[in-house]
This record gives structure tokens, sequence and C-alpha cells, in this order.
């Protein structure tokens, strides 16, 4: 069996540890003993799971898309429905993990970073819940891409701060979080939302995550009587990812199959590919597959979709890929979104331009997978992307609806 | 332990009863070309050790002002290799110790070993690497050492009594007391909690110690005099550059500056 546990420092074989300047390392000690007591505190734990079902409304349903598996014609398609939860995405699961630590610390200012703009959603939404400060930095870029988010979090009281540094994306938000965090670490709590950082996060991220595929393994189980053959997630950082496959990683016969951003094309700038286009390094305090040139500069990236354009994959996706128990493929913006038109039309669910990558890499692959069971994780929903569906999907728009009614 | 630059100069300003300068400048900015005339300048009006800055893509431990100066440096195509070659054009004609400041990952792409050799093969005396916690730096440390090169690591204010150990045993040449929370920048006043964690450091050590972080004028200096071995100037220098980047006063206006707060101290 692949043991995926970090050791005592973080690391995941080689990847993950804890490279921050020295400032941060003593907070990182401090959040790693509040999460390793909470993790075995069950006042903690039943708190979290009440909050998880009465507020997020876990569980989420595996829905078998019938309509997508009979068009494809070969594999049995199951999708795992977090586009339902609170807020449209997965990432409510860790916002409220991690609210209730940093409220069990007495940290009553939140900082964090948002790329699409969901992460920084559900960030506002349980400081709103707990009454704290909430302080979202967001590249003015992803701003530009992701418009009704940044209005969203406005509406729930939260502070928007654009950051216009470097490429104006996700990275460059993580950096600016990073900096407020450095200058307010007394007060604040740094809620990051993806399996990426330092040591604990990857950790924590992941299994606050994890009741994803708890949930996914029991429901599939009940429904098919048998394990799925595939699990297919995409992958930014890797929250939701990680946290669908991580409780199948015990289970050698499933596949599990990670989908990042293929962007434009295959050169270096163009996409969010780290494995086929990265090498190991360092960024924001871990050590993974890292976007570089030769001079170990981090490269720009290219996604159609805000959530996955990061440099760096989360270490354990490193940790898995190394150890052939994760494979990890791409797709390019222009499968995301014919994968995205699919499902819309075939099972009437819009998904997320992050999700609609791993949907693109189900469809890729069903037709010759006859007999065999698939699970795709649909991270979110598409309402988000209204504005960017419009911008590529020209055709539709233009088209007449009253004519296109009858 | 053999004696290195920095040893050296910490023995000299001992016996001189006087408290160092440190300045700071990111290497390259704003080309690399200009890097050594602006270390000559700053050696004249004073300065006792310079810190190389190597431009990195994500600088997170930095304030605007070096932020821009990295993003300057970039653009004008500066890498870890060239501030190699930068160093060694300063060693050509000077002694004053460089210590290279780097964030981790040029040099892991470059190779510990192969920075080691090389840094020292050009005239390099420490390595301080921002983004580097001692937990993970038991190889480098050991690489760079085995070339006769300087560790230096930081201490914070949010550091436990533990952390300062290890920060102490992992460090040689001096080490870097980050005077407060928060990013590099010129600020009014010095931090209070620097004075603190000076006392909880030599308590603990035997080491010069270097303060940094918002210290910027003339009167931070005179009122850190004789409390450190050293004070480190960071952003209040990069402004200079910036602000007289294309004028051809540049190096006189680093150098009156240098001067300035070496003789406040």
């Amino acid at each position: 069996m692949t043991i995926s546990q970090p050791d005592d420092r973080g690391h995941f074989g080689p990847y993950g540890g804890r490279f921050v300047p020295e400032v941060l390392m003593a907070p990182l000690e401090e959040i790693e003993a509040a999460y390793a007591a909470a993790r075995c505190d069950e006042g903690f734990q039943a708190e979290l799971r009440d909050l998880m079902e009465s507020y997020a409304g876990r569980p989420t349903p595996l829905y078998y898309a019938k309509r997508l598996s009979e068009t494809l014609g070969g594999a049995r398609i199951y999708i795992k429905r977090e586009d339902l939860l609170h807020t449209g995405a997965h990432k409510i699961n860790n916002c409220l993990g991690q609210a209730l630590l940093a409220r069990r610390m007495g940290k009553r200012r939140i900082i964090a970073e948002t790329g699409a703009g969901q992460h920084g959603v559900a960030t506002a939404t349980v400081c709103a819940l707990f009454g704290m400060e909430c302080v979202v930095y967001m590249g003015e870029e992803d701003m530009r891409r992701q418009r009704l988010n940044v209005f969203r979090m406005r509406l729930l009281g939260a502070n928007v701060v654009g950051v216009t540094n470097g490429s104006r994306t996700l990275k460059d938000a993580i950096s600016e979080a990073m900096r407020d965090w450095v200058t307010n670490v007394e007060t604040t709590h740094y809620l990051l939302g993806s399996a990426l950082g330092a040591h604990p996060y990857p950790l924590m991220v992941r299994d606050f995550h994890s009741v994803i595929g708890t949930e996914a393994r029991r429901q599939i189980l009940e429904r098919e009587n048998r394990l799925p053959d595939a699990i297919f997630a995409c992958v930014g950082g890797g929250s939701n990812a990680i946290g669908i496959f991580h409780p199948f990683v015990p289970d050698e016969t499933v596949r599990l199959i990670g989908v990042e951003a293929g962007g434009r094309g295959p050169k270096l700038g163009d996409h969010a590919a780290r494995f086929s286009g990265g090498s190991p390094g360092v960024l924001h305090g871990a050590y993974s597959y890292l976007l570089q040139d030769d001079d170990g500069q981090v490269s720009l990236t290219h996604s159609i979709s805000a959530g996955l354009d990061y440099a760096l994959v989360g270490p354990e996706h490193a940790w898995l890929h190394d150890q052939g128990r994760a494979e990890y493929v791409s797709v390019t913006d222009k499968e995301a979104l014919e994968a995205a038109q699919l499902l819309s039309r075939t099972e009437g669910i819009i998904p997320a331009l992050e999700s609609s990558h791993a949907v693109a890499e189900a469809i890729r692959r069903a037709p010759s997978a006859k007999g065999e069971v698939y699970i795709i994780n649909l991270s979110g929903r598409g309402d988000k992307d209204m504005d960017i569906y419009r911008e590529n999907l020209k055709d539709l728009d233009e088209v007449d609806t009253d004519l296109r009614a009858f | 332990m053999k004696s290195t630059r920095i040893s050296g100069l910490f023995e000299r300003l001992r016996s001189e009863g006087r408290t160092g300068l440190i300045a700071y400048l990111t290497a390259g900015d704003p080309a690399p070309e200009r890097t050594p005339s602006l270390v000559a300048a700053l050696e004249r009006g004073g300065a006792d050790l310079i810190e190389l800055g190597v431009p990195f893509s994500d600088p997170i431990a930095d304030g605007p002002v070096i932020q821009r100066g990295v993003e300057r440096a970039l653009k004008a195509g500066t890498t870890l290799a060239s501030v190699l070659e930068i160093a060694a054009e300063i060693r050509r004609r000077s002694e004053i110790p460089l210590v290279l400041f780097t964030y981790l990952n040029p040099v892991l792409k470059y190779g510990f070993e192969a920075l080691a050799r090389d840094a020292a093969a050009k005239g390099i005396d420490g390595c301080l690497l921002t983004d580097l916690s001692v937990e993970e730096a038991g190889r480098y440390v050991e690489m760079t050492r085995a070339q006769g090169l300087d560790t230096v690591f930081l201490a914070a204010p949010t550091s436990t009594p533990e952390r300062l150990k290890l920060v102490a045993q992992y460090s040689s040449g001096f080490v870097y007391m980050v005077s407060r929370t928060g990013v590099t920048g010129e600020r009014e006043k010095v931090s209070s909690s620097a004075q603190p964690l000076i006392n909880s450091m030599r308590a603990i050590t035997n080491l010069p110690l270097a303060l940094g972080f918002g210290i910027s004028r003339p009167e931070h200096a005179a009122e850190l005099s004789g409390k450190v071995e050293a004070i480190v100037v960071g952003s209040a220098i990069v402004r200079i550059i910036e602000q007289n980047a294309d004028s051809p006063s540049l190096e006189t206006c680093l150098e009156a500056f240098a001067r300035e707060l070496r003789n406040a101290l």
C-alpha cells in the first residue's frame, strides 16, 4: 500500500515540507499543534460535522449521469455533486474547518487568497458566519475574469484587495496574502484554500476535503456494490482532487486521474501542466512540481479557468505521481469548453470551468471503457463562469433565442 | 574554524569598538553591469559588508521597494549565475565581505553543491536563504560550509527559544536578526520588538548579531550603535537606486547615504 501520510515535518516522500521565512515558522508550529489537538477533539469534529450537514449541505449526492453515459456509449459515469454545496463549490469544506480552528486559536482576523473566487467566497461566507474580519487577496486579472465573485465577497462583508504584481493571478495573490500574514501574524489566521503551502496546510486541507472521497466511496458501494474503476478530478493546487482521492488511495484497483490545465498548448507560459512541463522546486512554502525556467524563476501560467492557473501542484499529488498511484494528464481550454457544453446539454448541469477539465478527460476515455464505472468529482458549478463561457462561445450568444425555441 | 572575511570583519569591528554597516542591494538593479560600481560607492561611504540580493520572481518576504528593485533586475536579465559574475567583478577590486541573499528556488535549480563551489570561487563569503528553514537546511549547511562559506540564518521576534537555539546552531559568521514581523521596508522607528530579541539571542550565542528590517535612517543607526555588532540597511538603499537610476550622480548619492549611516554608528 502506498503510504500517503506526511511525516512529522510534513513530507510526502521528498515533497512538501516547510519553506518559509523564519517569522512564519513559529506560527506554523502553532497551527500544527492546534490542528493536531482539534483532529482528535470529538467536540471540534462534531461541530464541524454539524456545520457540514446543516449549513454546507453535506452529504452531496453521487448522481448517475445516464444521458451522458449513454451518449458516450462506454463507462457508467457517476458525478459527485460538490457543485451543489453552499457557495457553489467544494471550497466550503476546508473553510469551515479552518475557521473553527482559527476560532480555537483565538484569531479573529482571517486572510485568504483566491483565484477563481470560489475560495474567497467560501472564506467570506464562513467569516460572516463566525463574525470574523475577512480580507481576500485576488489578482486583478482574476478580478476581471470573475467579477461576480468579487461582488459576492463584498456583499458578504469581505474586503477584497486587488493584487497588481506580476501576472496578477493566483500566484501573486498568495504572495500578497503571505506578506500580510508575515506582518499581522499575531492576530491573523491565513486561511489557505488549496492543498498547498507549508506544513501543516497540505495535510489539513486534505483532511477537511477527504469527506468528499469518504462519501463517494460509501455511495458507490451502495449504488454499484463495487468500487469504481477510475476517479477524475481537476488539479490546480489540488484540494478537490486530494479530497476525493485520499480515501481511495488504499484501493489499488481504483485509478486516480488528476487533470491539469493544458491551456493554449504545451509551450511554457501557455498552460499550468506542472507534471508534464515542470520540475521539482519550491514556491510559497512547499517543495513540489513547479513550472519554472532554467534559472529557477517561476513561470507565468495560463488557463481559461482561474482556479487551475497556478505554477505549483500540491505536494501530496507530487508524491502520488512519483509512486505511480495517481496519473496526471492535461486538458486544453478548448476541450474543457466542449466538455462543459456536453455536460450541460446531456445532464442539465453547467460545470465550473475548473471541473470541466475533469469532465473532459472522462469524456475522452469513457467510449472505450464499456463495463467500467467512473466517478467525476464535479468540484464547482458554472454560475461564476458565465462571462467566460459567453466570451468563448460567441455563436451561442448570437443565435436568436426566440427562433431557436421553436 | 578557519577565519573568513566575515569573521575577520567582526573581529576588526570588535577591536575598533564600532558597530558595522551592512548594505543590501539587489544585484542587477538597474542593470547587472551597474552593480560593481554601486557596491564600490557604498564601500567608499563606509559599508563594511555587502548583501547581494539575487532577484526572484516571487519575493514573499519583501516590501514594495525591493519588489520593484527585483523586477528591474529580472527585466535586465539578471540570474543567479550573473550575480556570481557580478561578485567576481567586485572581488577583482575589493576585499569587502559579500553575502549572497537569496530565495531558495534559484539555488535549488543551480544545486547546493554547485553554488557553494562557484560562489566560493567567485569570492562570495556567505549565503542567506530567506525561505530555507533550519529544519530543511542540513544538506545545504554541510555543502556550503565544506567550501569555506558562512551560512547565515534569520532569527525573528516570533521565534521560540527552541527555534533561536537552532538558528544559532546552524548559523556561522553572524546571525541576521529580523527586527519586527513583516516584510522588508523603511520605517519611522526601530521596532520595540528588536531589543527583546537581541537579549534572547545574546543568552544563546556568542555569534555577532546583525539587525535588519525597517532600519533606514541615520538616527536608527545612532540608536542601535553598540547594541548589535552590525545593522543592515536595504530598502532605503534600493529606493535611492530607484530614484537616481538614470542620474550620473547615483554613485555619489549612495556614497553620501552610506557615510551618513556610518557616521551615526
